[in-house]
Parts: C-alpha cells; sequence; structure tokens
C-alpha cells in the first residue's frame, strides 16, 4: 500500500537564534535547532513553555521578533503561511466541519489550483495512505476521534508538504489508540521521508516517536538530544527533573581531579563522578541519580550510606522502595523483585553498577 | 425523570416506574399557566382579528367575505405588498454588505476593541425609536449633515433629497436595524475554531478563499438569523416607515394605522394586518429553510 505514495526529498530545517515576544513577556526566547532531513523532533516541555508558539512561528502563524527560519537553507520568513507548503495537524484536527472527508482532503489540491481528476487520484491515494478510503463522503462529526486525525494526517499530507507539524496530535486520544497512531504516524514519516516537527508535553510521546527531542523550559531550549542522552545524562537540573523520575541528594565537592570530583554527600558517603565545568573545592551540589541506578545493600562502605527503608511496593517485576537518609532526603529505589530478600539487614543504600549520577551546581 | 429501576419479577409495574409517569404529568402542568397566558394574549387576539375580517361593514355588524374581495381586487394592495416587501429586502442586503465585513472586524480586534465595539453596536438598540429616527431626519434634511458635508467639498451643487425617498429610509434603517445582523452573526463566528483559518491558510488557501470556502458557509446560521430578524424589524418598522419616508411611501403598516385610526375600517385595517403577517411569515420561513439547509455545521 505504501508504493503508492512516493517519498519526496526531505528537507532541513534550520531554526536560527528565534524569538518571539508577546507584550513585554517573551514566548520564545533566542532558540537554535538544526534538523536534519527526515528527522522527526520533538518539543517536549511544560505548558506555557514557548514550544507551540515555536511550532506557530515555523508554519508563519505567528511573527517573530529576531531570528530566521530556514528551509533547505532559505528563509521562509517573508513568506505567508499559504506560501510556505507546511503541512499542520492541529490538536483539535480543524477539520472543516461542513465539508466531507473527501473534500477536506481536496481542500489543499484545490487551493493550489489542482483540478477534477487530479484532485480525485491524490484524495484517494492519501485517504487509503491512512486506511480511510471507504470514508470519503462522511461529515468530520460522524468520525471518531482517531479517524479524524487520520483526515486532518491526509489534508496535511495531501499538498506534499516539505515539513509536517503536529501540535498535540495524540493529546485527544485515548491511551490504547494513541499508542496505535503513535506508531501510524512514525511509520507514514519514515515511508514519506518527512521532516516532522511535534509539540508534545508528554514525555512518554516525545521518547517512542522523535529522533531526538528538544527540552524547552521558558522559552529556552535547554537541551536538544537523542531521547537515550536526555534521560541518561540531562544537561540542566530542569531537563533532569522533567524527564523521568529522579533522585536529589545534596553535597559538596570535597576534591576535583581530571575533570572528575569527589563528593561528600550530606547523607554520609563519597562518590566520585564526572565534575560539569566551573566547579571549585567546597562547592554545594546536588547529586541526581535515577531510581533503577540505586540499590540497597547490608554492607558498610565508603560509598554507601544508611538509610532507613521505608514502603516497598511491587510493581510489575520491580519492586520500588523508599527509603530515608540521616539528613532527611527521602529516596526511590527500584531494584529486580527477588524471590527471597533479607531487607531488614539491608540498611546502606550505594550506586548500582552501572549507575550515571549527574552532578550539577547548588544555589544556596 | 425515569429511573433505572427494573422491572419487578412478576411483572408488576414497580413503584419506581409510577413515580415516573407522575413527574412526566407534573411537568407537562407546569407548563400551563405560561401555555394559558400565551393562548390569552397572543393567540386570542389573533382569532379575534382574523374573525373581524370577515365581516362587510365597518360597524362589524354584516359577516361576509366583502373586505378580501376589496383588499385583493385592488392593484394598489399588491404594489403596498411588493414595496413592503422589497423595502424589508433591500435592508436585508444592507446590514449583510455593511455588517459582515464589521463582523470580520470585531472577531479580527483586541478583546478591549471589541468591548468598544460592541457597546457602538448596540447602541441603536439603547435609543428610543422617536429619538433616533428624529436624529435621521436631521442628518438627512435639506440642509442636514449628509447634504452640507457633500456640498461643502463641492461634490453636489443641490441638496440631495433623502427624506421621504426610500433610499433615506433605507438607509436610516440599515443603522437602526444593525445589531439584529451583527449580534447573532458576531454570535455564531466567535463561536467557529479559530484553527480552521490557520489550517486553510496552512494548506495554501487565500484569504479570500478561506473567506468564502470556510468563514461564510460556517457562519451561514448566524447570517440567516441576522436576515431574519432585520426583514420581520424592517417590514413592520411603522414609526421609521412614516416619519422618514413620509405619507407618500405607502407600506403595509401605514395602510393598517390609515384604516384603523383615521378611517375607523376596522375590518379593512384586519385584513391588511393579516396579509403583512403572511407575506412576512412566507419571507421568514423561506430563508429559514435555506438557513437549516446550510447551517448546522457550527461545533460540528
Amino acid at each position: 500500500m505504501q508504493e503508492a505514495v512516493k517519498a519526496n526529498a526531505a528537507r532541513a530545517l534550520d531554526v536560527e537564534d528565534l524569538s518571539v515576544r508577546y507584550g513585554t513577556s517573551t514566548a520564545v526566547d533566542g532558540v537554535t535547532l538544526a534538523i536534519e532531513p527526515g528527522e522527526v523532533v520533538a518539543l517536549l516541555g511544560p505548558s506555557g513553555c514557548g514550544k507551540t508558539t515555536l511550532l506557530r512561528v515555523i508554519a508563519g502563524f505567528v511573527r517573530q521578533a529576531a531570528g530566521r527560519v530556514r528551509v533547505d537553507g532559505a528563509t521562509i520568513d517573508h513568506l505567508p503561511p499559504n506560501q510556505r507548503n507546511i503541512g499542520i495537524v492541529f490538536q483539535n484536527y480543524a477539520l472543516f466541519p461542513h465539508m466531507t472527508v473527501a473534500e477536506n482532503v481536496a481542500y489543499g489540491l484545490r487551493a493550489r489550483g489542482l483540478k477534477g481528476p487530479e484532485v480525485e487520484a491524490r484524495v484517494s491515494r492519501f485517504l487509503e495512505t491512512v486506511q480511510l478510503g471507504g470514508f470519503r463522503e462522511r461529515l468530520p462529526r460522524q468520525l471518531s476521534g482517531g479517524q479524524q486525525q487520520r483526515v486532518a494526517l491526509a489534508r496535511a499530507l495531501a499538498i506534499e508538504p516539505s515539513i509536517l507539524l503536529l501540535d498535540e496530535p495524540f493529546a485527544a486520544l485515548d491511551r490504547n489508540l494513541r499508542l496505535d497512531m503513535q506508531i501510524e504516524i512514525k511509520r507514514l514519516q519514515r515511508t514519506l521521508g518527512l521532516t516532522t516537527i511535534l509539540v508534545t508535553h508528554d514525555q512518554d510521546e516525545a521518547m517512542s516517536v522523535a529522533d531526538r527531542i528538544a527540552v524547552m523550559h521558558k522559552g529556552k531550549v535547554e537541551q536538544f538530544d537523542t531521547p537515550v542522552a536526555i534521560y541518561d545524562r540531562p544537561q540542566t537540573l530542569f531537563v533532569n527533573g522533567f524527564i523521568g523520575t529522579t533522585n536529589l541528594m545534596n553535597g559538596r565537592v570535597a576534591s576535583l581531579q581530571n575533570g572528575r570530583a569527589t563528593v561528600a554527600l550530606d547523607a554520609g558517603a563519597t562518590i566520585e563522578l564526572a565534575a560539569p565545568a566551573g566547579l571549585g573545592i567546597g562547592a554545594p551540589v546536588l547529586m541526581s541519580v535515577r531510581p533503577e541506578q540505586l540499590a540497597l545493600s547490608a554492607i558498610p562502605g565508603p560509598d554507601a550510606w544508611k538509610v532507613e527503608p521505608g514502603l516497598a511496593l511491587p510493581i510489575g517485576a520491580q519492586l520500588v522502595h523508599e527509603a530515608r537518609t540521616t539528613d532527611g532526603t527521602f529516596l526511590k529505589i527500584i531494584e529486580p523483585r527477588r524471590a527471597v530478600s533479607n531487607d531488614a539487614v539491608r540498611v546502606y543504600c550505594t550506586l548500582a553498577a552501572d549507575a550515571r549520577p549527574t552532578l550539577f551546581p547548588r544555589s544556596t | 425523570m425515569r429511573t433505572m429501576t427494573p422491572p419487578s419479577p412478576d411483572g408488576a409495574t414497580s413503584p419506581a416506574d409510577g413515580g415516573g409517569k407522575r413527574s412526566v404529568l407534573a411537568e407537562w402542568q407546569l407548563a400551563l399557566p405560561l401555555a394559558l397566558a400565551f393562548a390569552s394574549i397572543f393567540l386570542a387576539p389573533l382569532l379575534m382579528l382574523v374573525g373581524v375580517s370577515f365581516f362587510n361593514d365597518d360597524k362589524i355588524t354584516q359577516p361576509g367575505f366583502g373586505q378580501w374581495a376589496k383588499f385583493l381586487g385592488d392593484p394598489f394592495s399588491y404594489k403596498v405588498i411588493a414595496d413592503t416587501m422589497l423595502l424589508g429586502l433591500k435592508t436585508v442586503c444592507a446590514t449583510i454588505v455593511i455588517g459582515y465585513p464589521l463582523a470580520l472586524i470585531y472577531l479580527d480586534a483586541s478583546p478591549r476593541l471589541q468591548k468598544v465595539l460592541i457597546f457602538i453596536i448596540v447602541m441603536p438598540l439603547l435609543l428610543s425609536v422617536v429619538v433616533r429616527t428624529f436624529a435621521w431626519i436631521v442628518v438627512l434634511g435639506r440642509e442636514g449633515v449628509v447634504n452640507t458635508l457633500l456640498m461643502q467639498f463641492g461634490i453636489i451643487s443641490e441638496p440631495l433629497r433623502l427624506l421621504q425617498t426610500e433610499l433615506g429610509l433605507v438607509i436610516s434603517l440599515t443603522q437602526i436595524e444593525m445589531p439584529l445582523m451583527l449580534l447573532p452573526l458576531i454570535s455564531v463566528m466567535s463561536r467557529l475554531d479559530p484553527n480552521l483559518r490557520d489550517a486553510s491558510s496552512a494548506l495554501g488557501a487565500s484569504r479570500w478563499r478561506t473567506l468564502f470556502k470556510v468563514i461564510v458557509p460556517l457562519s451561514m446560521p448566524g447570517l440567516v438569523a441576522g436576515c431574519l430578524l432585520v426583514f420581520a424589524s424592517s417590514t413592520t418598522a411603522f414609526i421609521s416607515q412614516t416619519v422618514i419616508g413620509g405619507v407618500r411611501l405607502i407600506y403595509l403598516p401605514l395602510l393598517i394605522w390609515q384604516q384603523s385610526l383615521v378611517v375607523f375600517n376596522w375590518p379593512f385595517a384586519a385584513v391588511v394586518s393579516l396579509t403583512l403577517l403572511v407575506s412576512v411569515l412566507t419571507v421568514v420561513s423561506a430563508l429559514s429553510y435555506l438557513g437549516r439547509r446550510s447551517g448546522g455545521y457550527v461545533h460540528g
């Protein structure tokens, strides 16, 4: 079925030092993103972080105060939205309620001056692509949420856009349908080789669909990297807290050598780990470590700290422990569930073998 | 109120069902006083009007079809009916031509400007009919604002005759009826999903294409409602028609007034009244039929 849709050449998209201001507030603040041809990039962040505004600038609905947007090196800033050839799927789909499914998909083609049989052929082809061939004459209100989204997708794809923008595309779908649509969009995007930008506040969605994620906060891109790198090596405290769950422990830098720091944790242990630039000896720091990268042990040592075990919740194949350190920090620890466990004597906490803790400067 | 109680096993009606029936009856009874009020205030006079129209003499003593025959046999009647309907249609067209762009401007305005605009739009409704009609006399008169300005700028050398012409009447009715067009139009348009415009634009459509293919079809319910209100209101606007149009422009309301309060021929006045009612209802139902066919897509 996919052979019917020819893959058009994927375009690179460059956002350079882009800023958007609404009155006195800055919605997007100096954002630079270099997006490769055919790549899926998720703009991820809490509401109000500027991700939707950035998408609307790329689509041409919002004018930037500064910066450029380039497609394959050519700036598109001077073009109105109707000359940018960018496909967009809105969160609420924004299907034309007075037109049938086929008329909706044909809308962009007719606006481009295409006529009769050619429009028909393309409408059929793209409705087949999204598996809605039998729904041509339905009105949008006669379709389910997932079907409406597929119509919106077919409508955006039918104009053979250079870039595809998706604004919270899965937010209005229920859980099961969401996964189906994520797979379908990913598959379509692969087949068509379309450069795609996806706005979402759902990190799982960003992780599963995107090749790279730009985590945004207060109008700035905090980190632009692959999902794995963002999870494992968060570069800022915000990214660290926003992606996944984490434990934060207070400490001070005891010594520095060859870019590695020895940190004395307030909980009572010394840990050696990679140091970020700009730390001095004695500097207050936060050590961030994921719950699955901590372990409980019965053996004391210099790199283990004493904890007071609390609740233990079995979640599937895992056991989630809650524990309190001597300095009053609550830790979450995730371990594989074992048949026999001697929790009573395991009162020390250490880093697990493959732990990748991250160090952040702490403002006191 | 229906309850979810299943019927009892032996098939007897459960107490809950009986309660449900009683409450349905009670709801119906609750509407009764209002229904009686409507019947006595609207329906009874209308029936009396119909009754009065079937008398031959102005003392209302001899039943017969004489007045109907007199009215429908006179070519002058048809001219008055046609003039009245045309006046309504011309006012409707003028309010659409001026009102639709105004509604679009309102939609694009900032919330602050919208408040000012809505005040200006509603203003004609806040003024007394007599005051705004006399204001139009001042504006349209021989030495009124319009003529003075046009003469000062040298556009015309002789004052235009606007008072006691249909043009002047349509101009003033357009202003007076404008809120009735704008309010339903704005209420429907502001409920439209703003993303629809963006979607249309992103798909490559020009502003005009977006207007005619998306915004106009989707605002049809408001447009039709506005047309109905403006039509019904301008065809029956007796004071404006008489004061601005003068006695030489004869519309159905003026005819009714002459027959009932000048000549005291109530049966003939009843015939004209019913004719006005039927003509307005015919146009209004035709318009609302068209509206139903095109409407119903808001929030689709």
